[in-house]
Protein backbone atom coordinates (compact mmCIF):
# COMPACT_ATOMS: atom_id res chain seq x y z
CA UNK A 1 0.00 0.00 0.00
CA UNK A 2 2.68 2.05 -0.09
CA UNK A 3 3.51 2.26 -3.89
CA UNK A 4 1.75 4.53 -6.31
CA UNK A 5 -0.67 2.34 -8.62
CA UNK A 6 0.86 2.18 -12.37
CA UNK A 7 -1.38 2.78 -15.01
CA UNK A 8 0.55 1.68 -17.66
CA UNK A 9 3.37 -0.28 -17.04
CA UNK A 10 6.89 0.66 -18.54
CA UNK A 11 8.26 -0.83 -22.21
CA UNK A 12 11.55 -3.18 -22.02
CA UNK A 13 13.60 -4.11 -24.26
CA UNK A 14 14.63 -7.93 -24.02
CA UNK A 15 17.88 -9.20 -24.90
CA UNK A 16 19.26 -13.17 -24.87
CA UNK A 17 22.26 -15.06 -24.93
CA UNK A 18 21.57 -18.11 -26.16
CA UNK A 19 25.03 -20.11 -25.44
CA UNK A 20 28.15 -19.36 -23.27
CA UNK A 21 30.43 -16.86 -25.10
CA UNK A 22 28.22 -15.72 -27.73
CA UNK A 23 26.35 -12.00 -27.54
CA UNK A 24 22.94 -10.69 -26.12
CA UNK A 25 20.71 -10.97 -28.83
CA UNK A 26 17.61 -8.49 -28.98
CA UNK A 27 14.47 -10.63 -28.78
CA UNK A 28 11.67 -8.81 -27.81
CA UNK A 29 10.02 -6.20 -25.71
CA UNK A 30 7.35 -6.62 -22.93
CA UNK A 31 5.57 -4.50 -20.55
CA UNK A 32 6.83 -4.75 -16.71
CA UNK A 33 6.25 -2.69 -13.93
CA UNK A 34 9.87 -2.89 -12.76
CA UNK A 35 13.23 -4.33 -13.83
CA UNK A 36 12.79 -7.63 -11.51
CA UNK A 37 9.59 -8.06 -12.78
CA UNK A 38 10.99 -7.39 -16.71
CA UNK A 39 13.66 -10.38 -16.04
CA UNK A 40 11.02 -12.95 -14.59
CA UNK A 41 8.66 -12.13 -17.50
CA UNK A 42 11.56 -12.39 -20.00
CA UNK A 43 11.91 -15.86 -18.63
CA UNK A 44 8.89 -16.88 -19.15
CA UNK A 45 8.29 -15.70 -22.30
CA UNK A 46 11.33 -16.12 -24.58
CA UNK A 47 13.48 -18.65 -22.99
CA UNK A 48 10.89 -21.41 -22.19
CA UNK A 49 11.86 -23.46 -25.61
CA UNK A 50 15.66 -23.64 -23.95
CA UNK A 51 16.84 -19.89 -25.98
CA UNK A 52 19.10 -18.94 -23.63
CA UNK A 53 21.46 -18.59 -20.61
CA UNK A 54 21.59 -15.44 -19.48
CA UNK A 55 18.87 -12.12 -19.87
CA UNK A 56 19.00 -8.77 -20.16
CA UNK A 57 16.32 -6.66 -19.81
CA UNK A 58 16.38 -2.77 -20.75
CA UNK A 59 13.72 0.20 -20.37
CA UNK A 60 12.80 1.06 -23.68
CA UNK A 61 12.51 4.76 -22.85
CA UNK A 62 16.73 4.52 -22.39
CA UNK A 63 17.72 3.55 -25.70
CA UNK A 64 18.29 6.34 -28.56
CA UNK A 65 17.46 5.27 -31.84
CA UNK A 66 18.25 7.20 -35.12
CA UNK A 67 15.20 8.83 -37.07
CA UNK A 68 13.87 6.77 -40.33
CA UNK A 69 14.02 10.24 -41.86
CA UNK A 70 17.89 10.74 -41.36
CA UNK A 71 18.26 7.55 -43.67
CA UNK A 72 19.35 9.40 -46.64
CA UNK A 73 22.22 11.27 -44.21
CA UNK A 74 23.18 8.61 -41.97
CA UNK A 75 23.25 5.26 -43.86
CA UNK A 76 23.12 6.17 -48.21
CA UNK A 77 26.51 7.28 -48.05
CA UNK A 78 28.37 4.12 -47.56
CA UNK A 79 26.62 2.17 -50.22
CA UNK A 80 28.90 3.28 -53.38
CA UNK A 81 32.34 2.54 -50.78
CA UNK A 82 32.51 -0.99 -51.38
CA UNK A 83 36.14 -0.95 -51.09
CA UNK A 84 35.41 -0.72 -47.09
CA UNK A 85 34.65 -4.24 -47.37
CA UNK A 86 37.87 -6.56 -46.93
CA UNK A 87 37.20 -8.07 -49.76
CA UNK A 88 40.34 -6.55 -52.03
CA UNK A 89 42.65 -9.45 -50.66
CA UNK A 90 44.04 -12.40 -51.88
CA UNK A 91 44.09 -14.53 -48.44
CA UNK A 92 46.46 -17.40 -49.01
CA UNK A 93 44.99 -21.35 -48.39
CA UNK A 94 46.73 -22.05 -45.60
CA UNK A 95 45.25 -19.51 -43.58
CA UNK A 96 41.87 -21.63 -43.96
CA UNK A 97 38.62 -20.44 -42.73
CA UNK A 98 38.67 -16.68 -41.71
CA UNK B 1 13.49 -50.21 -1.99
CA UNK B 2 10.66 -48.30 -3.44
CA UNK B 3 7.73 -46.18 -1.93
CA UNK B 4 4.46 -46.97 -1.01
CA UNK B 5 2.59 -47.09 -4.29
CA UNK B 6 -0.84 -44.67 -2.54
CA UNK B 7 2.22 -41.79 -1.56
CA UNK B 8 3.87 -41.75 -4.79
CA UNK B 9 0.39 -41.31 -6.21
CA UNK B 10 -0.35 -38.48 -3.34
CA UNK B 11 2.64 -36.89 -4.81
CA UNK B 12 1.47 -37.16 -8.45
CA UNK B 13 -2.16 -36.04 -7.44
CA UNK B 14 -0.88 -33.02 -5.86
CA UNK B 15 0.95 -31.90 -8.94
CA UNK B 16 -1.48 -33.00 -11.30
CA UNK B 17 -4.61 -31.43 -9.54
CA UNK B 18 -2.92 -27.97 -9.34
CA UNK B 19 -1.27 -28.36 -12.76
CA UNK B 20 -5.00 -28.65 -13.86
CA UNK B 21 -5.82 -25.85 -11.46
CA UNK B 22 -3.32 -23.50 -12.97
CA UNK B 23 -4.13 -24.57 -16.54
CA UNK B 24 -7.32 -22.58 -16.42
CA UNK B 25 -5.69 -19.50 -16.78
CA UNK B 26 -4.24 -20.69 -20.04
CA UNK B 27 -5.76 -17.96 -22.73
CA UNK B 28 -7.20 -16.10 -19.64
CA UNK B 29 -3.96 -14.42 -18.12
CA UNK B 30 -4.45 -11.32 -16.83
CA UNK B 31 -1.30 -10.60 -18.65
CA UNK B 32 -0.21 -11.93 -22.14
CA UNK B 33 3.09 -12.93 -19.79
CA UNK B 34 1.59 -14.41 -16.89
CA UNK B 35 -0.85 -16.29 -18.84
CA UNK B 36 2.45 -17.79 -20.02
CA UNK B 37 3.62 -17.88 -16.75
CA UNK B 38 0.98 -19.71 -15.66
CA UNK B 39 1.04 -22.19 -18.30
CA UNK B 40 4.47 -23.31 -17.67
CA UNK B 41 3.66 -23.19 -14.48
CA UNK B 42 0.88 -25.85 -14.96
CA UNK B 43 3.14 -28.06 -17.39
CA UNK B 44 5.86 -28.16 -14.85
CA UNK B 45 3.38 -29.83 -12.25
CA UNK B 46 2.14 -31.96 -15.10
CA UNK B 47 5.20 -33.16 -16.22
CA UNK B 48 6.19 -34.18 -12.55
CA UNK B 49 2.44 -35.93 -12.21
CA UNK B 50 3.56 -37.98 -15.03
CA UNK B 51 6.75 -39.06 -13.84
CA UNK B 52 5.36 -40.01 -10.59
CA UNK B 53 2.71 -41.95 -12.48
CA UNK B 54 4.67 -43.87 -14.54
CA UNK B 55 6.67 -45.02 -11.36
CA UNK B 56 3.67 -45.63 -9.69
CA UNK B 57 2.30 -47.66 -13.00
CA UNK B 58 5.99 -49.64 -13.20
CA UNK B 59 5.42 -50.78 -9.27
CA UNK B 60 1.70 -51.31 -9.97
CA UNK B 61 2.72 -53.69 -12.69
CA UNK B 62 -0.30 -55.59 -14.89
CA UNK B 63 -2.10 -52.73 -17.32
CA UNK B 64 -1.49 -50.32 -15.21
CA UNK B 65 -0.27 -46.36 -17.10
CA UNK B 66 0.14 -43.44 -16.45
CA UNK B 67 -2.89 -42.38 -18.38
CA UNK B 68 -5.25 -44.62 -16.39
CA UNK B 69 -3.94 -43.51 -13.30
CA UNK B 70 -4.93 -39.97 -14.56
CA UNK B 71 -7.88 -40.18 -16.38
CA UNK B 72 -9.52 -43.72 -14.80
CA UNK B 73 -9.34 -43.42 -11.11
CA UNK B 74 -12.24 -41.48 -9.28
CA UNK B 75 -12.51 -39.05 -6.36
CA UNK B 76 -11.95 -41.45 -3.43
CA UNK B 77 -8.92 -42.56 -5.34
CA UNK B 78 -7.58 -39.17 -5.34
CA UNK B 79 -5.28 -38.43 -2.57
CA UNK B 80 -3.83 -34.56 -3.42
CA UNK B 81 -3.93 -31.99 -0.63
CA UNK B 82 -7.60 -30.48 -0.60
CA UNK B 83 -5.91 -27.37 -1.23
CA UNK B 84 -4.98 -27.98 -4.54
CA UNK B 85 -8.21 -28.89 -5.84
CA UNK B 86 -9.87 -25.59 -4.69
CA UNK B 87 -11.37 -23.40 -7.20
CA UNK B 88 -9.76 -19.44 -8.04
CA UNK B 89 -12.39 -17.71 -6.67
CA UNK B 90 -13.50 -16.55 -3.62
CA UNK B 91 -15.65 -17.95 -0.79
CA UNK B 92 -19.70 -16.88 -1.53
CA UNK B 93 -18.12 -16.01 -5.52
CA UNK B 94 -20.60 -17.29 -8.11
CA UNK B 95 -18.91 -20.45 -10.13
CA UNK B 96 -18.43 -18.84 -13.72
CA UNK B 97 -14.68 -18.31 -15.40
CA UNK B 98 -14.93 -14.54 -15.37
CA UNK B 99 -15.14 -14.61 -11.36
CA UNK B 100 -11.82 -16.30 -11.42
CA UNK B 101 -9.34 -14.44 -8.74
CA UNK B 102 -5.73 -14.09 -9.51
CA UNK B 103 -4.77 -13.51 -5.63
CA UNK B 104 -6.10 -17.01 -5.10
CA UNK B 105 -3.92 -18.92 -7.71
CA UNK B 106 -0.74 -16.56 -6.27
CA UNK B 107 -1.43 -17.66 -2.52
CA UNK B 108 -1.98 -20.97 -3.71
CA UNK B 109 0.84 -21.56 -5.27
CA UNK B 110 3.09 -19.56 -3.14
CA UNK B 111 1.59 -21.77 -0.12
CA UNK B 112 2.03 -24.89 -1.76
CA UNK B 113 5.81 -24.00 -3.41
CA UNK B 114 6.98 -22.99 0.02
CA UNK B 115 5.91 -26.30 1.60
CA UNK B 116 7.81 -28.35 -2.25
CA UNK B 117 10.95 -26.88 -2.02
CA UNK B 118 11.47 -28.65 1.38
CA UNK B 119 9.81 -31.87 0.34
CA UNK B 120 11.83 -32.28 -2.74
CA UNK B 121 14.70 -31.32 -1.53
CA UNK B 122 14.30 -33.87 1.50
CA UNK B 123 13.17 -36.61 -1.08
CA UNK B 124 16.68 -35.89 -3.13
CA UNK B 125 17.80 -38.44 -0.41
CA UNK B 126 14.97 -40.87 -0.37
CA UNK B 127 15.84 -44.86 -0.49
CA UNK B 128 13.45 -44.91 -3.40
CA UNK B 129 15.66 -43.89 -5.77
CA UNK B 130 13.53 -43.27 -8.85
CA UNK B 131 11.78 -40.79 -6.48
CA UNK B 132 14.76 -39.13 -5.56
CA UNK B 133 15.74 -38.33 -9.26
CA UNK B 134 12.12 -37.00 -10.17
CA UNK B 135 12.82 -34.75 -6.41
CA UNK B 136 16.16 -33.30 -7.78
CA UNK B 137 14.13 -32.11 -11.25
CA UNK B 138 11.12 -30.89 -9.19
CA UNK B 139 13.10 -28.97 -6.98
CA UNK B 140 14.02 -26.82 -9.23
CA UNK B 141 11.18 -26.17 -11.05
CA UNK B 142 9.59 -25.62 -7.65
CA UNK B 143 11.93 -23.29 -6.95
CA UNK B 144 10.96 -20.83 -9.66
CA UNK B 145 7.32 -21.38 -8.93
CA UNK B 146 7.77 -20.50 -5.48
CA UNK B 147 9.81 -17.18 -6.81
CA UNK B 148 7.37 -16.39 -9.11
CA UNK B 149 4.43 -16.45 -6.60
CA UNK B 150 6.33 -15.05 -3.74
CA UNK B 151 6.91 -12.08 -5.67
CA UNK B 152 3.48 -11.52 -6.91
CA UNK B 153 2.37 -11.94 -3.18
CA UNK B 154 4.31 -9.13 -2.24
CA UNK B 155 3.61 -6.83 -4.85
CA UNK B 156 -0.25 -7.26 -4.41
CA UNK B 157 0.39 -7.16 -0.88
CA UNK B 158 1.89 -3.52 -1.09
CA UNK B 159 0.36 -2.88 -4.00
CA UNK B 160 -3.15 -0.80 -4.13
CA UNK B 161 -5.83 -0.99 -1.52
CA UNK B 162 -7.91 -3.26 -3.80
CA UNK B 163 -4.97 -5.28 -4.32
CA UNK B 164 -4.20 -5.65 -0.64
CA UNK B 165 -7.54 -6.82 0.78
CA UNK B 166 -7.89 -9.44 -2.27
CA UNK B 167 -4.18 -11.56 -1.36
CA UNK B 168 -5.55 -11.01 2.12
CA UNK B 169 -8.70 -12.78 1.60
CA UNK B 170 -7.14 -15.03 -0.34
CA UNK B 171 -4.85 -16.00 2.42
CA UNK B 172 -7.13 -16.31 4.99
CA UNK B 173 -9.80 -18.10 3.21
CA UNK B 174 -6.45 -20.35 1.95
CA UNK B 175 -3.91 -20.78 5.32
CA UNK B 176 -6.05 -23.13 7.33
CA UNK B 177 -5.95 -25.71 4.09
CA UNK B 178 -2.43 -26.15 4.87
CA UNK B 179 -3.49 -27.44 8.56
CA UNK B 180 -3.75 -30.77 6.40
CA UNK B 181 0.16 -31.03 5.38
CA UNK B 182 1.18 -31.80 9.13
CA UNK B 183 -1.89 -34.32 9.83
CA UNK B 184 0.28 -37.41 8.84
CA UNK B 185 -1.85 -40.02 6.80
CA UNK B 186 -1.11 -43.74 6.92
CA UNK B 187 0.80 -43.86 3.68
CA UNK B 188 3.08 -40.99 4.68
CA UNK B 189 3.85 -42.77 7.74
CA UNK B 190 4.68 -46.29 5.51
CA UNK B 191 7.00 -43.95 4.01
CA UNK B 192 8.64 -42.45 6.60
CA UNK B 193 9.30 -46.03 8.16
CA UNK B 194 10.62 -47.61 4.81
CA UNK B 195 13.02 -44.61 4.52
CA UNK B 196 11.30 -43.58 1.34
CA UNK B 197 9.55 -40.90 2.84
CA UNK B 198 10.12 -37.80 5.02
CA UNK B 199 8.87 -36.61 8.35
CA UNK B 200 6.30 -33.97 7.53
CA UNK B 201 5.53 -32.36 10.84
CA UNK B 202 9.68 -32.00 10.86
CA UNK B 203 9.43 -29.62 8.07
CA UNK B 204 6.65 -27.33 9.87
CA UNK B 205 9.28 -24.91 11.22
CA UNK B 206 10.98 -24.04 8.11
CA UNK B 207 7.80 -23.97 6.07
CA UNK B 208 6.57 -21.58 8.48
CA UNK B 209 9.74 -19.40 8.56
CA UNK B 210 9.10 -19.28 4.53
CA UNK B 211 5.76 -18.03 4.92
CA UNK B 212 5.96 -15.57 7.71
CA UNK B 213 9.19 -13.96 6.34
CA UNK B 214 6.85 -13.07 2.82
CA UNK B 215 4.00 -12.34 4.25
CA UNK B 216 5.97 -9.69 6.70
CA UNK B 217 7.51 -8.20 3.81
CA UNK B 218 4.20 -7.98 1.89
CA UNK B 219 2.26 -6.65 5.19
CA UNK B 220 0.23 -8.98 5.26
CA UNK B 221 -1.89 -10.62 8.56
CA UNK B 222 -1.15 -14.29 9.16
CA UNK B 223 -4.81 -15.62 9.80
CA UNK B 224 -5.26 -17.97 13.25
CA UNK B 225 -6.13 -21.42 12.22
CA UNK B 226 -7.46 -24.39 13.96
CA UNK B 227 -10.67 -26.44 13.64
CA UNK B 228 -11.57 -28.42 10.42
CA UNK B 229 -8.61 -29.78 8.77
CA UNK B 230 -9.15 -31.54 5.54
CA UNK B 231 -8.36 -35.03 4.34
CA UNK B 232 -7.60 -34.85 0.96
CA UNK B 233 -4.60 -37.40 0.73
CA UNK B 234 -6.77 -39.94 2.10
CA UNK B 235 -9.54 -39.74 -0.20
CA UNK B 236 -11.99 -37.42 1.45
CA UNK B 237 -12.46 -34.49 -0.73
CA UNK B 238 -14.46 -31.18 -0.87
CA UNK B 239 -17.18 -31.08 -4.07
CA UNK B 240 -15.22 -29.71 -5.96
CA UNK B 241 -12.30 -31.96 -7.29
CA UNK B 242 -15.37 -33.90 -9.14
CA UNK B 243 -16.23 -31.08 -10.65
CA UNK B 244 -12.16 -31.03 -12.25
CA UNK B 245 -11.85 -34.17 -12.70
CA UNK B 246 -15.42 -34.49 -15.07
CA UNK B 247 -13.41 -31.85 -16.82
CA UNK B 248 -10.02 -33.27 -17.22
CA UNK B 249 -11.09 -36.77 -17.24
CA UNK B 250 -13.58 -36.89 -19.97
CA UNK B 251 -11.99 -36.70 -23.33
CA UNK B 252 -9.95 -39.52 -22.31
CA UNK B 253 -13.16 -41.60 -21.24
CA UNK B 254 -14.59 -40.20 -24.35
CA UNK B 255 -12.38 -42.18 -26.46
CA UNK B 256 -10.49 -44.61 -24.45
CA UNK B 257 -7.34 -45.65 -25.53
CA UNK B 258 -7.21 -42.76 -28.20
CA UNK B 259 -3.44 -42.41 -29.51
CA UNK B 260 -2.25 -39.20 -31.75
Amino acid sequence: MSTPALKEWPLWEVFVRSKQGLEHKHCGSLHASDAQHALQMARDVYTRRQEGVSIWVVPSATISASEPNDKSEFFEPASDKVYRHPTFYEIPEEVGHM
Amino acid sequence: MHAPVEYILHLADNALVLGQRNAEWCGHGPILEEDIALSNNSLDLIGQARLLYQHAATLIGGDATEDKLAYFRDVPDFRNYTLCELPHLPLMAATSAGDRDFAITIVRNFLYSSLMVLVWDRLQSSQDKQLAAIAAKSLKEVRYHLRHSRDWLVRLGNGTEVSHAKVQAALDQFLPYCQEFWAASPHETDALTNGTGIDMAALQADWNRIVDEALNEATLQRPATGGFVPTGKQGLHSEHLGFLLAEMQSLARAHPNATW
